[in-house]
């Protein structure tokens, strides 16, 4: 957090069905819908999250991620970020309060791996759902499917991963949590705001602004068993687990939304804080890095992309 | 339980049957073939693409950036999105068609 930016705020995915994208997100998953706006986007957010949104679906022809938004500490930071994020050679584009709905002035701009990010200092609080600010019982009855916890982190696969680290360690504030290097080159590169293993991570691949996965976080491995049983009873596409990665130690599942965007669902990965030093993987320990348990991932994990 | 059609992909000369609410993709993995690389199962990664060189078939919403109109015009089609309408004959996509992507199924020579 040492630039203001605080945490992951939100993620807009395009679906190519909303209904039965919201089937998947609502019922499997356990978000929250809570509003729509008037082009047919769906706003959706976990129930321990205070801000009102952290989803939001829009319906498209092609599946992926349009955009994953950074909040930041206050309206002066977002424009002292903009500033930075300009003299650092990106292009900013700013999108009006209320554009999405109930949140403030947003900053947007393309990493060098070409991926969308924005930065938002405002977001209407509408507190944890179904508990009460004052006196709030341990969790709130009535939540769905795998009761997701919180919207995570995305990962994210694109090229120019040295000066995506730049931008996002200089300008933005983020630590290096965990890297892999293939001899002299870092092909993945997990990137930390505060204490969580990741907030963002990138993997090294041909193409620009490709999207892997949206994670949510579970308190528990048996969260995460549990989700892996709901995934066999809705029929779900599965992808890998439930195991355990080497990279952050997470404990994890992955399975596709019915667009066929990842989603993971993972607990247990360790803290990090801002001096804690960089964990290096190498890549002939790749396999074991990405799937501690297995020590062998799947083709597609490593090229199934929207 | 609905009908049943023979379908059968050319490039390995496995054939399976498929009832007429499944998917394609879906009735090769209960057989247990591996003819077409299997993904994301929802349209959206491209891994599945064949080409239908024989039947009618009808097909749910697939990833324009892996079927664009005119691909799916010569009968591109993603497996797991492909509901066989008489007996199909399919083949495995194996190199790119008129899209400017990068082809998924080429993504594998990838290392990371």
């Amino acid at each position: 957090m040492k630039k203001g930016v605080m945490r992951p705020g939100h993620v807009q995915l395009r679906v190519l069905d909303m209904a039965k994208a919201l089937e998947h997100y609502v019922e499997l998953l356990g978000l929250i819908e809570v509003d729509r706006d008037q082009q047919g986007r769906v706003y959706l957010k976990a129930w321990t999250e205070t801000d009102k949104f952290s989803v939001v679906l829009r319906e498209a022809d092609e599946p992926g991620m349009d955009f994953m938004g950074f909040k930041v500490i206050d309206d002066a930071c977002l424009s002292r970020l903009a500033g930075e994020l300009q003299e650092f050679g990106c292009q900013v584009e700013e999108l009006p309060a209320g554009e999405l709905k109930d949140c403030g002035r947003r900053v947007q701009f393309t990493s060098p791996s070409g991926h969308r990010f924005e930065l938002f200092a405002q977001k209407q609080i509408t507190g944890k759902w179904g508990l009460d600010e004052v006196n709030p019982e341990a969790w709130p009855r009535g939540l769905k499917g795998m009761r997701a916890v919180r919207f995570d982190h995305c990962l994210l696969y694109g090229d120019e991963l040295d000066e995506t680290l730049r931008l996002f360690t200089e300008v933005l504030g983020f630590t290096l949590a965990e890297q892999v290097l293939d001899g002299g080159t870092r092909i993945a590169q997990f990137l930390s705001l505060c204490m969580k293993a990741h907030d963002v991570a990138f993997i090294l691949h041909p193409e620009k602004g490709r999207f892997h996965h949206a994670s949510f976080f579970l308190e528990t491995w048996e969260d995460v068993l549990r989700a892996a049983d709901l995934i066999s009873m809705t029929d779900t596409s599965i992808d890998i687990g439930p195991t355990r990665h080497g990279l952050t130690h997470g404990k994890t599942i992955y399975f596709f939304d019915p667009s066929g965007n990842r989603n993971e669902v993972q607990t247990g990965s360790y803290r990090t804080y801002a001096d804690t030093p960089t964990v290096t993987w190498t890549a002939d320990q790749l396999a074991r890095g990405i799937f501690y348990i297995q020590r062998e991932v799947a083709n597609t994990f490593l090229t199934q992309v929207t | 339980m609905g009908r049943q059609y023979q379908v059968t992909e050319t490039s390995s000369g496995q054939r399976f049957s498929c009832a007429e609410d499944q998917p394609v993709l879906t009735a090769m993995e209960q057989h247990g073939l591996f003819c077409v690389p299997v993904g994301c199962r929802g349209g959206g990664c491209g891994l599945c693409k064949v080409r239908v060189l024989a039947g009618d078939y009808e097909c749910g919403r697939m990833s324009c950036k892996h079927v664009p109109a005119e691909a799916r015009e010569q009968g591109y089609v993603l497996a797991c999105r492909l509901f066989a309408r008489s007996d199909l004959r399919i083949e495995r996509y194996a190199k790119p068609c008129s899209e400017s992507t990068v082809d998924p199924q080429q993504r594998q020579e990838v290392s990371l």
